[in-house]
């Protein structure tokens, strides 16, 4: 497998070579070239380097993900690095989930890194998605002003939180945007056996950003992922009030993403050689390492998960399939 | 004692503005980006007014000199098509031009040229109106006196541009305007990229003060709208010397 991957990259890196040789006028992909030498001299019987250079130099990447892996700066931090591997551009269009995943099924996007693992399912039965990998993770916290005006603060069930905000009637900031945090905050009524409705509920059809100012100015409750709320803690006033399992929260409120690549066999435009060769290089050690070390105020928002001894299947299949399962 | 409430007055009207300017010094940006978001935001805005101008202004002159059946009902389109939400348009031109629309295969989704598109479509019907109702409003002893001088269909066409144009100046700057300031359709179909390194691709001013609002950088979002109004200004600015120049010479 490791083998494979490095032939795999180390081909890619020639065609970069390559192709940058044969347009060595564009500054762009010259840069691209330059940065992976080494790996182009590593192999010099493979087929890339043929009269016609067919590399992905010059390419672009289009990934649809969601307004908190982009609004928190990680991907502008780590991108740089892949651009300049393969000396290509990667697009990163912030959505929700719900949007990032319909684009990637219009066949506007070539990947998608999105955090809704029901929702990432269906796209995976529907055939719209391979090659599902787990990416990294954080989790949600329940925020809201230090008042505490529920009495929530401490709970050690997210569920319990909720059901208790709904009984005192307190204000609470929904996203209601199909994002995977609505995804999410639907899920946790759900199980807590609550319907929320009424004045004290509000959808607003923001994103996590804008949701968290407007419980800010409103004195409300909502539900975050801890990596928006830390990378606007020093804006607002808002306070976290039942934690997530990175604290020692319940697991309910885990926030795991995940990365997969556009089916080929579904749009045939889709980029999916630098898709796969993004997955690849996202879920290597350097790069899991570099997404362990990325911080805003001093806090680590993400915890990689894609480098394991063990092997996951789980994270290549729709939660809970197994061959045994009629629908393939 | 009158001196007491302008003493309490003082600190209340400006501590507000004093906590403002260092918030608004505060403010740093990466190296790059703001000229590329200002680059692209012209970029698009006035391509797309250049394109609807060559199309709205010859059909002005043309509708505003013809007389047929159905000219009351032409205007009233026109006029329907200033309201055009901008949210709405964009859509319209996503459906268009993603994978799956009629334009897919030209791959134009998440790029200037759709943005371009979606303008076209937003200030064509400013454009359109404003230069109607500027030709209209041409006296129609100009126009006689073209005709009775010997001018063919196109002498009096420019004869009655040339008196026009100051309405005409004001409609491009209309068109200019809402396709500068609108958000909705080039978040829908540009996709608000920037490339890792903090240069714009098609992220306009609008979309990046969408973009900080929503991640609560209200100050960040005041200078980005700062900006903008600046730009407009000078945009306007430069039409109006142009016109103005265009009368002496």
């Amino acid at each position: 497998m490791t083998i494979q991957r490095r032939r795999f990259v180390a081909a890619l890196g020639a065609g970069a070579i390559a192709s940058a040789a044969g347009c060595s006028s564009t500054s762009d992909s010259g840069d691209g070239g330059g940065g992976n030498g080494t790996a182009g001299n590593g192999t010099d019987d493979d087929g890339t380097e043929g009269s016609e250079a067919v590399g992905v130099a010059g390419e672009t990447l289009t990934l649809t993900t969601t307004t908190s892996t982009y609004d928190t700066g990680l991907l502008d931090e780590i991108h740089t690095d892949f651009e300049e591997m393969y000396g290509v551009t990667v697009d990163a269009v912030a959505q929700g989930t719900g949007a990032a995943l319909e684009t990637a099924r219009n066949g506007d996007s070539d990947i998608v890194m999105v955090h809704a693992r029901g929702l990432e399912d269906e796209f995976l039965r529907n055939g719209y998605g391979v090659n599902r990998r787990d990416l990294m993770f954080n989790d949600f916290v329940i925020v809201g002003p230090e008042s505490d005006p529920a009495g929530i603060q401490g709970m050690s069930s997210a569920t319990d939180a909720l059901t208790t905000i709904a009984e005192a009637q307190a204000g609470f900031v929904s996203r209601g945007d199909n994002s995977g945090t609505h995804t999410k905050e639907l899920n946790l009524w759900e199980a807590a056996g609550t319907d929320p409705g009424g004045d004290w509920y509000q959808e607003t059809g923001t994103g996590m950003g804008e949701a968290l100012n407007i419980a800010n100015q409103q004195g409300a409750y909502t539900l975050s992922d801890r990596g928006t709320f830390i990378s606007q803690r020093s804006e607002i006033d808002l306070t976290i009030l039942v934690q997530g399992p990175i604290e020692d929260g319940p697991e309910i409120l885990a926030n795991p993403y995940g990365v997969m690549a556009v089916n080929p066999g579904v749009h045939e435009n889709a980029n999916y050689d630098l898709a796969m060769a993004y997955i690849g290089w996202i879920t290597s050690p350097g790069v899991q390492e570099s997404i362990s070390e990325y911080q805003v105020n001093g806090e680590q928002l993400f915890f990689p998960e894609a480098v394991s001894e063990d092997p996951n299947f789980q994270q290549y299949v729709p939660e809970g399939w197994s061959s045994d399962d009629s629908d393939a | 004692m009158p001196l007491e409430p302008t003493a309490q007055l003082a600190p209340v009207l400006f501590e507000p503005t004093a906590q403002l300017v260092p918030a608004l010094l505060d403010v740093s940006f990466r190296e790059g980006y703001v000229g590329s978001i200002v680059f692209v935001s012209l970029y698009v805005s006035l391509t797309a007014v250049a394109l609807s101008t060559l199309v709205s202004v010859p059909a002005a002159v043309a509708i505003g000199l013809a007389e047929f059946p159905g000219k009351g009902f032409v205007k009233s389109v026109v006029n329907t098509g200033m309201g055009f939400p901008s949210v709405v348009v964009g859509l319209v031109v996503l459906f268009a031009v993603s994978n799956q629309g009629p334009l897919g295969s030209l791959e134009l989704i998440f790029t200037r040229e759709a943005m371009i598109m979606s303008q076209f479509v937003l200030a064509t019907p400013p454009i359109t109106a404003i230069s109607l109702a500027a030709v209209s409003g041409v006296d129609d002893g100009v126009r006689d006196a073209a005709r009775v001088l010997g001018g063919t269909r196109v002498d009096v066409a420019l004869v009655v541009l040339k008196e026009a144009r100051y309405g005409i100046a004001t409609a491009v700057l209309a068109g200019f305007g809402r396709a500068v300031s609108e958000v909705g359709s080039v978040l829908i179909v540009g996709g608000n990229i920037t490339s890792a390194d903090g240069i714009s691709k098609t992220r306009t001013l609008t979309t990046a003060i969408q973009l900080e609002a929503r991640q609560g950088q209200y100050e960040t979002a005041m200078v980005l709208g700062a900006v903008l109004v600046a730009l407009v200004l000078t945009v306007n600015a430069v039409v109006v010397r142009f016109g103005d120049r265009g009368v002496t010479a």
